[in-house]
């Protein structure tokens, strides 16, 4: 009788099966849920804004790469979209909804005038978003294609995958 | 006999305030005296010409010509199809012309424009100061001798 207990206990201390679970960096693990929910804020300011509006509907789609969730509040977003001419009247406008969203976040500057001022070498605009907020990725083209957009979309993925993450809050200085 | 042009009907009626009157390819304009701005556009916007609608009104920065700056006026006849440019000439040191605002609500904004662009001031505008440029803007940017790559940025911009 203390013979069939004794192995009845035995059989009941089941070693957990292999593959249920994974081991991971807990760094990659959260680049990776950080690259498929992007919430992004679109600053659309100009011409480029079509494009943006081509790329993020339906026929391009940047959904299907986990970025389709459009945040009017820069409070609840994660990527600023710069799509267009940035003004010196406008750059003030730009850096407090730069400020205004949370860490961590991501810039990308859409089309030449945000990448560098564009044709528009002038008195009014500025020559590169990079001079009011640092910027993640630049996407060239005057406007750019919706595929160079969504190029421009996992570039930026790989680059949140490969960074370190800060997992507590933390002031970025620029 | 042809009817007379609308421009032969302004030199019968302003012989001394019409300097020069140009016709290319169905487009007219006059080149008038800065005095007579209002009393002709007055009479062109009433019935018999009723060019009643004031599509542009800009200006031109001419560096190095003596009168420096001239005034475009583009008016329109809805009834006679028309368009009609009516120029002033201005000098850079008497920057002041009448204020079309009187007779088009829309000359408001458009004044505006240019005196925040070239500077030039307008006698009778209800409320004239700059309407793109933010304020303490310095200079006239669509001036010719305005720096080509001179900015003025209100925040601190990164180098």
């Amino acid at each position: 009788m203390g013979v069939t207990e004794k192995h009845m206990s035995r059989d009941k201390k089941k070693r957990p099966p292999a593959g249920q679970f994974i081991t991971t960096q807990f760094n990659s693990l959260l680049g990776w849920a950080r690259k498929f929910s992007l919430f992004h804020y679109p600053f659309v300011t100009a011409c480029c804004g079509m494009e943006y509006m081509s790329a993020a509907c339906a026929h391009f789609d940047i959904d299907r790469f986990g970025a389709g969730w459009t945040r009017f509040s820069p409070r609840q977003s994660d990527m600023l979209l710069v799509v267009g001419t940035i003004t010196h009247k406008e750059a003030p406008v730009l850096r407090t909804v730069y400020e205004q969203m949370t860490e961590p976040k991501w810039v990308v500057a859409f089309g030449t005038c945000a990448v560098s001022g564009g044709i528009y070498d002038n008195y009014a605009v500025v020559q590169g978003i990079d001079r009011i907020i640092p910027v993640d990725i630049y996407i060239p083209g005057c406007p750019p294609r919706p595929e160079t957009v969504l190029d421009g979309l996992l570039k930026l993925q790989e680059k949140i995958q490969h960074q370190d993450q800060d997992w507590r809050w933390k002031k970025r200085t620029y | 006999m042809e009817e007379k042009d609308v421009l032969e009907r302004l030199r019968e009626r302003f012989p001394a305030e019409i300097k020069e009157i140009t016709r290319s390819l169905g487009d007219e304009a006059a080149v008038i005296d800065k005095a007579a701005l209002l009393p002709i556009v007055t009479f062109l916007k009433q019935k018999p010409e009723d060019y009643a609608m004031l599509l542009d009104l800009t200006c031109v920065d001419y560096r190095g010509e003596k009168p420096r700056f001239e005034m475009v006026y583009h008016l329109f006849s809805l009834t006679g199809r028309a368009r009609l440019r009516i120029k002033v000439r201005l000098d850079e040191n008497d920057l002041w012309i009448a204020s079309l605002t009187p007779l088009w609500k829309n000359a408001h904004w458009l004044e505006r424009e240019v005196y925040d662009l070239f500077g030039v001031h307008f006698e009778g505008h209800p409320d004239l100061r700059r309407i793109f440029m933010w304020e303490g803007f310095e200079g006239h940017p669509l001036r010719k001798d305005y720096p080509l790559r001179r900015s003025q940025p209100l925040i601190r911009l990164k180098d």
